[in-house]
């Protein structure tokens, strides 16, 4: 009795270490990497050395600032949002499963469990947008329900192609049935459920939430302080999330040659984070049409192609 | 052409990616300083030395933001003759809170005192604090970085060409004209009138001493070192005899020439303070000749004889005259005597007289020691002015000047 609490207290020990961890390093990926594509150098002081410490000199100053709630924001509901967008990353984390048999828990309905809390990630923003008394934190909010009744959808369809493929909706069971050749078979699903996932966060280009150009910073607009951090956390463990799914969905998670199953999760965890940092740079936002156009004309029907392409090769096998 | 969907989306990463493994342009300025241009406009160099306050830069400046004060000093003239003026420096100062960079008064200086140094670090808190003084200025002198080399297969600059002619002429102009150099350089002019008063008594070896302090000054401008010596040389030579005073102004002079040939631009305030004695270029030799009506050309002949002592210069004063023969001409030339009077209300009394008492009595400069002796002295100074304001035209336009004096000379004439 006392093992297994000791057991569960220390698997949350460290999912919370590494989801307090892995967005910092994900951040600084994102300072030095976004720099250096823009030819520039990037934080350079805090830290002494190539400003590794940036982002906690960021979170101090977070800390320092006034939190500001508008006269006639619905306080609790603003209070709240931040608290909204955060944990629901906090709580993915824990069914993820980083090796064989290193997991915080293994859900038979993993899978489902996983793309339902993620959902709530995005009730943060909306709330957030709602609780403002903003217009454009309302507008923003309004945005980012949309894009989340867009993008839900090829989600879950390229995400419940990988549950087909493998008979289980257990994130650890998918992993165990992974083999090299679903690379190939599940690669339209994988784009799909990895592009609509950057939608889903509203990560560049597909910011159209938090458009500054328009709508200042959409639901943000009246956060400051540590409110405003754990939203900027959220949206990096949002990054770890994404990636660490796609990881276990689609790349084989610790499935890899000569190195340990662990060390092959993070790196593909990294990887998938670097590419959403590259392709945040890359590309300029899209429009709020071609937002929903992506959406429905171009992801739902690969969505649905690859689901059908999946039962076609399971039924054949 | 067939697009291949995606391909612009492909495109869009590889050229992220290939600027991340690129070198970044940042410049890490506090620091590594950064790498400027060698004609970069950082800042406004004084070098004091240069100036001679002639207030083109303060007057072409369009912000207005060069602030000149000056005094006039009057030099006694080192071989007696007329005491010369010229202007000292007492405050330069640029308020760089106005300055807009142009660099038009840097352009517009004809005697290389302004120069542009790349420094640019020195912004204040307060605006006031940007009026530089000339101590400042003069510090960025240290930076200014030497010109760019000419392209290969160009021209040879003109300061080249003009420092190698001017040793030529140089000498004959310190020796021959004596109060051309004896007059700009500070230094030597506290010497100059301790020869002068030392050689009033005897007249025979005054040129000699202020054929000494020329040199010497010649020597004191580039370095302190030198000056001693030169000095001690013509304050003996002005206590004893001429040929003694002679050979140390020859040996100054050689000095001289050769710190001419090494440091030409050091050597260049002294051809523009030799022009400021002349003013209006061109018309001053002639002043001689308005009042001395008669014998313009023998005036300098007849002041001459004073100094029997100069036979050893002779051949020099009269060397560098037979070069420059055509420029003598505005001597001659009396129909310009009209525009004279007006400028030489002042002066030209004075030294008109001057020119009839060397004439009649060479011996008279001694009686009248402190009128006529200087100006007595001032007709081969005059004379001799043409000659310095040769000097000066060599940095101009090489060879324009002369003709373009030549025609109304001709004009006059005919």
């Amino acid at each position: 009795m006392v093992s297994e609490v000791l057991d569960i207290a220390v698997r949350l020990v460290v999912i919370v270490v590494v989801f307090l961890a892995l967005p910092l390093v994900v951040g600084q990926m994102e300072h030095k990497a976004m720099a250096h594509m823009q030819s520039r150098l990037g934080p350079m002081y805090a830290g002494r050395f190539h400003g590794w410490a940036q982002l906690i000199a960021d979170g101090v100053k977070f800390v320092q600032k006034e939190d500001v709630i508008p006269a006639a924001a619905d306080r609790r509901v603003f209070a709240l949002a931040p608290a909204v967008a955060l944990v629901p990353y906090l709580v993915v984390l824990v069914v993820i499963p980083v090796g064989p048999g290193l997991f915080g828990v293994d859900l038979d309905a993993g899978l489902f469990f996983v793309l339902a809390v993620m959902g709530v990630g995005v009730l943060g923003a909306i709330m957030a947008g709602w609780a403002s008394a903003n217009k454009y934190s309302m507008l923003g909010g309004m945005r980012a329900a949309a894009q989340l009744v867009s993008y839900e959808l090829p989600l879950v369809l390229a995400a419940s192609s990988v549950a087909m493929a493998a008979g289980t909706l257990s994130l650890n069971g998918i992993v165990e049935q992974w083999r090299w050749w679903w690379l190939p078979w599940q690669a339209i699903g994988g784009v799909v459920f990895f592009v609509a996932g950057l939608a889903e966060l509203r990560r560049p280009p597909f910011d159209m939430p938090i458009a500054e150009s328009e709508i200042i910073m959409g639901p943000m607009t009246e956060y400051t302080g540590l409110r405003f951090a754990l939203f900027m956390l959220a949206e990096y463990a949002g990054i770890v999330v994404l990636s660490a799914l796609t990881t276990v969905l689609f790349l084989g998670g610790w499935h890899g040659p000569l190195l340990p199953g662990p060390v092959w999760t993070l790196l593909k965890v990294l990887a998938l984070a670097f590419v959403v940092i590259w392709v945040r740079v890359s590309y300029p936002r899209l429009r709020e049409d071609q937002l929903q156009k992506l959406a429905w004309v171009g992801l739902v029907p690969l969505a649905l192609l690859q689901l059908a392409l999946t039962g076609v090769v399971k039924l054949a096998l | 052409m067939a697009r291949i969907p995606g391909e612009g989306l492909a495109k869009g990463l590889a050229v992220t990616l290939k600027h991340m493994v690129r070198k970044s342009v940042t410049q890490q300025y506090p620091e590594v300083h950064p790498d400027l241009p060698p004609r970069s406009r950082g800042v406004i160099a004084l070098v004091e030395e240069n100036c001679t306050v002639c207030m083109l830069c303060a007057r072409e400046c369009p912000d207005w933001c060069i602030y000149i004060d000056s005094h006039k000093e009057t030099l006694p003239a080192p071989e007696g003759g007329r005491p010369r003026a010229r202007n000292v420096l007492d405050r330069f100062a640029i308020d760089f809170s106005l300055c807009m960079y142009c660099g038009i008064c840097v352009e517009v200086c004809p005697f290389d005192a302004l120069f542009w140094a790349p420094e640019f670090e020195y912004a204040e808190y307060d605006i006031r604090d940007l009026l530089h003084e000339k101590d400042r200025l003069g510090e960025w002198v240290e930076s200014v970085p030497p010109p760019p080399p000419h392209e290969v297969g160009a021209e040879p600059p003109k300061e080249a060409a003009a420092a190698a002619s001017r040793p030529a002429r140089g000498p004959a102009g310190h020796t021959g004209g004596e109060p051309a150099g004896a007059e700009p350089a500070g230094p030597g002019r506290s010497r100059a009138e301790g020869a002068g008063g030392a050689g009033r008594s005897s007249e025979t070896a005054r040129p000699g001493a202020a054929a000494g302090s020329g040199p010497a000054e010649a020597a004191a401008v580039p370095g302190a070192a030198e000056a001693g010596a030169p000095t001690e040389t013509s304050e003996a030579a002005a206590g004893t005899d001429q040929p003694g005073a002679e050979g140390g102004t020859r040996a100054a002079a050689g000095r001289a020439g050769a710190d001419r040939g090494t440091r030409a631009r050091r050597e260049a305030p002294r051809g523009p303070a030799a022009i400021r004695a002349i003013r209006p270029p061109g018309a001053l030799p002639q002043r001689p000749s308005a009042p001395g009506g008669p014998g313009p050309s023998e005036t300098p002949e007849t002041s001459r004889p004073p100094g029997p002592s100069e036979t050893p210069e002779s051949p020099e004063a009269s060397g560098p005259p037979g070069a420059p023969e055509p420029p003598r001409p505005p001597e001659p030339s009396r129909p310009s005597e009209p525009s004279r009077p007006p400028e030489a209300s002042g002066t030209a009394g004075p030294s008109g007289e001057a020119e009839r008492e060397p004439a009649e009595s060479p011996g008279a400069d001694s009686a009248d020691s402190t009128e006529g002796g200087p100006a007595g002295r001032e007709a081969p100074a005059r004379r001799e002015s043409p000659r310095a304001l040769r000097n000066v035209r060599s940095i101009r336009p090489p060879g324009s000047l002369p003709k373009k004096d030549a025609p109304p000379d001709q004009g006059g004439d005919a």
